[in-house]
């Protein structure tokens, strides 16, 4: 077993990113000019790394699947950013948001990295405000802050219930700039198929355009994969439907470690699945759980009688109903963590207790605020007396001002009026912590192949604040990546352009068209879809927000034969040269089918609960928390980074020791 | 519910192509519209045909990517959604639906229902930016108050999620409203003084040459606008361009 | 200004505004001097007398309104055509009527419309008044001309059929001119849009007035009218 070098600086904590900057190699601005970098995936991460340096000089090469950088799936978070600015004076600092976070991630996240990403958040906002993000204000004309979960500040900093799609296209008007300058070539509608390398140094990749068909080989001094996470290896996500690990995947075969597979964050708030149609989940803002009570019937018969229609949820009187979020966790109530929720409502929904047609579902209700605002209004507004129907109405009024979006949305999918009658909501998968292994300065065990964003393990440990994903997306692209991409370019500025016509592209390229023509071949009976729904229900089934021992060993089985029966019998329609969204789907899951027995393999081996990981093997036995998540600091304060060596069920294990000098590890509680 | 689908299919951007007819049946009230055209080319895989080619990534309405014009409107019969939130309960139940790709001569069709929106992607390289480098090194956020009502203001012109619905529907295939978003926002708020000029005539500049049609205020836009963006947006880009061109030293 | 300007989809835009405006205040004019004809034969006739005479109405304010007029329906036409190019391949299934009105899709007809009507009365009163001042150098009683025009009920028929085609035009034409100047605003443009109605429906209305006063009147005076 190899010891990974996380090259954290040495020094304070609160020093260390200001030396390691001031002391790594940087390229001249006229060698830059001789320096091609490839970015590939232009959300948060890939937009904002691809126009910082093409802003410091370098030529970008810039691979977005979509049909332009503004649709990266970064655009869907709603909630907002944490910075540490320390605006509403309530004693915000670096630290506090940096202790947020390792705390918020259980204890699994590397120290230097996250206290790096809470010494740039300000710079975020600052960079965002200079760009023309239209983040919300107070009458003052401030930037306004709100409160999330799991802190007890307010650091997150909104754009109606559109951050991240503001965020975005303020990375995109940058990229766009730098496009019309000519120093980023935009490849729109490309996929990347693989990285090449060159003595043992990523150098470029293979892609392909996704409208001809045609296999390219492109070449630079170093490769930059953003590409995101791969929540879809649970076919049924809150990603996008073309959120894929391919490129993540493709480096870790060529020798990137993939770190913490099992680290899954599975969000309590989302629409349930209405029927097998379901092709994707839509998530409900966090936000909503500040003043919704969740609950489900005490009673098996009223919830029987619910999936049948002879009852009403509103029907049921208070003392008919299991708020057990308050039930279970007094202190925090419904306001605990997003893993302790989602599997608080597993829990009543396999016991029986789901109240929709499928049986997954809770709810989530406004009555109760509804109420209360409305007392409040009627006080405020000089209503005397006011009748119960007055009270709903100013009440209603006041819920609609806060959640307005969001309820109108939930109308649309549903059909069902969510002030009259509660939300049914479960948890669905939203965003993966683990990814590529990399260093402080984000390269991975690739020398010159880098990971940002989602796509990297780094800040989160074993599982995600809320408005943390879109501030590390920023942080990577804006402000790491082109100082630290500097440091390993410095060595290559009198490389000049790697050629494209070696050996090593030529038999990347080779690969990548045998591997296209394979899929096209097998000419077998059922669709890319069915082997996904199929993978999708294993992972949910027995590597989703409950594991044990047994149900892993079955999945990392079922997955590989499921495999097995993909590349004998799946049909895909057209040819390799043409616009053939199948032939895309269909090397996306081929990859997803590798990459779930990798994440089945890691969870089996974290024998632990931690985060979102939550083994069942590893619970509190006694005591005031019996039946919670227990962690085991003694022998998983650990990075498990893991190398491909042939076959997924084969990766090798390497462990990056986790050490923890500013922080004191701690139970969490939420009793 | 069972449907008769009108379907534009066309090879490749060099093909002609035409409308063909797909039953679907036991469609659920509760599916997306593109769930049921997950159905209709699960159905079409499993009969060995070729599936229907369309573009959709984040089937909650804000990525701008899903498209089509369905039974002569874009983004279909309801209000205020993208396709990807459109649901089968606005159909009913032996229902003939057609469904057919945005058209313009600035979004040629690549394959059936995709079209190419480059023509967008030039028009914000044109100018749809501040030039600002990130160094770290911008003045603090809150050394430049602006007042709530104008960054509400650029926050609602900023919603757009760039279809191209407004292109679709408008019966001279403008993009004002996509435009006009765009400049908007930055000449709402104080970072976008510097370059406000040259940003709205090179932005409409590249809007010409591309091919779009020209604003007949007839509101069509801002009616199938999946984001509510107003008719306000493009009085205010009309002014801004008239008065850039007035003071425009070349 | 920019030598783009008058290029640009935006400034054209904004010239179309611009004639029209200038348009709609040649039409309240020249009602204002229509309806002098409902109450005095011998005011219409002097008023006819200084416009057509009038050297500053004659060399200066006429060329600029045939300009007016010309601009704006070449520009319109020219926009119209280009608009038609921008979608080469046309929907099968169109339904435009859900989100637009009638008016504001169909200016073009509207406005050909008009056209056809303008040369008819170009040809009924202005050629003639042309001729008279200065070929033939006869007097020409204006008011007569008006009533024998009118009482024509085929050109009265035209004549009504016209002013409902400006009706139309203007519907949308008046508000629009202020949206493409750049004129919009939360408080003003409801009054804008009240005001658009006012005049679309009060100016034609006008010109209706004094054309279905001449017809009566033409009626009345002959044999069969039984009144």
């Amino acid at each position: 077993m190899t010891k990974l070098d996380s090259k954290i600086p040495e020094g304070p904590i609160k020093d260390k990113w200001t030396n390691h900057k001031n002391h790594i190699n940087v390229v001249n601005p006229a060698n830059k000019r001789h320096i091609d970098v490839i970015v590939v995936g232009t959300g948060l991460a890939g937009g904002s790394a691809a126009a910082s340096l093409a802003e410091m000089g370098y030529n970008v090469k810039a691979f977005a699947y979509q049909d332009s950088p503004r649709r990266a799936h970064s655009i869907a978070a709603q909630g907002g950013i944490n910075a540490a600015k320390n605006y509403q004076n309530d004693g915000d600092s670096t630290y506090r948001l940096f202790y947020d976070t390792v705390k918020g991630g259980d204890y699994r996240s590397r120290e230097g990295n996250v206290y790096r990403l809470a010494e740039v958040s300000g710079n975020i906002i600052d960079q965002c405000v200079a760009q023309g993000v239209p983040f919300a204000r107070e009458y003052g004309g401030l930037l306004d802050n709100r409160s999330f979960g799991g802190v007890l500040v307010s650091r997150t900093f909104y754009a109606k219930g559109q951050t991240g799609q503001q965020l975005l296209l303020g990375a995109y008007s940058a990229m766009s700039r730098q496009i019309g300058k000519g120093k980023i070539t935009m490849y729109n509608r490309h996929e990347m198929m693989d990285i090449v390398k060159v003595d043992g140094k990523a150098r470029g990749i293979i892609a392909r355009n996704l409208i001809t068909g045609e296999i390219e080989k492109h070449s630079a001094h170093a490769v930059v994969i953003a590409s995101g996470g791969y929540g879809n290896v649970f076919f049924l996500s809150t990603n996008a439907m073309g959120s894929n690990a391919s490129a993540a995947w493709k480096i870790h075969k060529k020798g990137a470690y993939f770190a913490n597979p099992c680290y899954t964050q599975i969000h309590p708030t989302c629409v349930p699945r209405s029927g097998d149609f379901q092709s994707k989940l839509t998530l409900m803002s966090e936000s909503l759980r500040n003043d919704g009570r969740i609950w489900v019937p005490k009673n098996m018969d009223d919830v029987m009688a619910i999936r049948e229609g002879k009852k009403k949820p509103t029907d049921l009187s208070e003392d008919e109903r299991d708020y057990y979020l308050e039930r279970r966790y007094p202190a925090f109530g419904n306001l605990v963590p997003r893993d302790v929720a989602s599997r608080a409502a597993k829990e009543r929904c396999d016991a029986g207790y789901g109240v929709n047609a499928t049986g997954e579902a809770v709810y989530l209700d406004f009555k109760s605020a509804i109420n209360r605002y409305g007392k409040e209004k009627a006080l405020v507004t000089g209503v005397n007396n006011p009748t119960e129907a007055q009270i709903i109405e100013l009440g209603e009024k006041v819920v609609e001002e806060k959640y307005g979006n969001l309820f109108q949305m939930y109308e649309k999918i549903v059909d069902q009026n969510p002030y009259k009658t509660p939300m049914m909501i479960y948890p669905a998968v939203h965003y993966t912590m683990g990814g590529i292994w990399c260093d402080y300065n984000l390269m991975t065990t690739i020398p010159g192949c880098y990971a940002a964003g989602e796509a990297n393990f780094s800040d989160h440990g074993a599982n995600r604040l809320g408005a943390s994903a879109l501030m590390q997306g920023l942080a990577d692209g804006y402000f790491v990546l082109p100082y630290t991409i500097g440091d390993y370019l410095a060595d290559d500025i009198r490389t000049g352009a790697i050629p494209t016509d070696s050996k090593e592209f030529n038999d990347a390229a080779k690969e990548v068209t045998d591997r296209l023509e394979k899929l096209i071949n097998i000419k077998g009976s059922k669709s890319v879809d069915y082997f996904h729904k199929k993978l999708g229900a294993i992972m949910w089934d027995k590597v989703g927000m409950a594991r044990n021992a047994t149900g892993l060993t079955e999945a990392m089985a079922e997955i590989k034969q499921i495999r097995e029966e993909f590349w004998s019998d799946v049909r895909v329609p057209g040819n390799a040269n043409e616009l053939n969204p199948e032939l895309e789907k269909a090397g996306r899951v081929a990859d997803f089918l590798e990459l779930g027995e990798l994440f089945a393999k890691d969870a089996l081996n974290r024998n632990e609960s931690c985060g979102g990981h939550f083994r069942e093997e590893s619970v509190e036995l006694d005591g005031e928390q019996k039946g919670e998540a227990k962690r085991n600091d003694k022998d998983f304060a650990y990075v498990a980074a893991w190398e491909y060596k042939g076959e997924p069920g084969e990766a090798v294990l390497h462990k990056e020791e986790l050490t923890f000098n500013d922080i004191e590890l701690k139970q969490r509680s939420y009793k | 519910m069972n449907l008769t689908l009108k379907v534009w299919r066309q090879k490749d951007a060099k093909s002609k192509g035409k409308l063909e007819s797909y039953p679907v049946s036991g469609i659920s009230e509760h599916a997306s519209f593109l769930e049921m055209m997950d159905v209709l080319n699960e159905q079409l895989i499993n009969e060995g045909k070729e599936p229907v080619a369309f573009d959709h990534d984040c089937r909650e309405g804000i990525c701008g990517m899903c498209s089509l014009y369905i039974n002569g409107e874009a983004h279909g019969p309801d209000r205020g959604v993208t396709t990807c939130q459109l649901h089968m309960r606005m159909f009913k139940d032996g229902d003939t639906i057609y469904i057919e790709p945005f058209r313009s001569k600035a979004f040629p069709v690549l394959k059936d229902l995709i079209v190419d929106r480059g023509s967008f992607e030039r028009i914000q390289q044109a100018g749809g930016f501040i030039s600002v480098n990130t160094s770290g090194n911008t003045q603090d956020a809150n050394s430049l108050p602006i007042a709530k009502p104008m960054a509400d203001k650029a926050m609602d012109a900023a919603t757009c999620i760039g279809c191209g619905a407004c292109v679709a529907t408008c019966k001279n295939s403008s993009a004002m409203l996509f435009v006009a978003a765009k400049v908007s926002q930055y000449s709402y708020l104080p970072q976008g003084q510097v370059e406000r000029k040259e940003r709205v005539l090179n932005m409409v500049d590249q809007m010409d040459k591309e091919g779009f049609g020209n604003c007949t205020n007839t509101g069509a836009c801002e009616v199938e606008c999946p984001k509510g963006i107003s008719l306000e947006f493009i009085a205010r880009m009309n002014k801004e361009y008239s008065s850039a061109s007035v003071k425009a030293e070349n | 200004m920019s030598k783009g300007f008058s290029k640009s989809s935006v400034g054209r835009k904004v010239l179309m505004a611009l004639s029209g405006f200038f348009l709609m205040f040649f039409l309240v004019q020249h009602l204002a001097i229509n309806l002098i004809s409902v109450f005095s034969a011998d005011s219409f006739n002097a008023a006819s007398e200084f416009m057509g005479t009038n050297p500053l109405v004659q060399f200066a304010l006429q060329p600029v309104l045939f300009f007016g007029i010309i601009f704006h329906l070449a520009m319109g036409i020219y926009l119209e055509l280009k608009n038609r190019a921008a979608r080469p391949i046309k929907y099968a299934m169109n339904k435009p009527s859900e989100n637009a009105s009638w008016v504001s899709r169909n200016m073009v007809i509207t406005g050909i419309m008009i056209l056809l009507f303008v040369g008819l009365h170009m040809v009924h009163f202005f050629f003639p008044t042309i001729n008279a001042h200065y070929i033939t150098h006869e007097h020409l009683d204006a008011y007569e001309m008006v009533a024998n025009k009118m009482a024509n009920p085929v050109y009265f028929g035209i004549y009504i059929l016209a002013f409902i085609f400006l009706a139309l035009h203007l519907l949308h034409g008046f508000q629009s001119a202020f949206q493409s100047v750049g004129f919009n605003h939360n408080k003003y443009t409801p009054i804008i849009k009240k005001l658009s109605y006012l005049y679309a429906i009060a100016v034609p209305l006008g010109y209706a007035i004094v054309a279905v006063y001449h017809f009566t009147n033409a009626c009345c005076s002959s044999a069969s009218c039984s009144l």
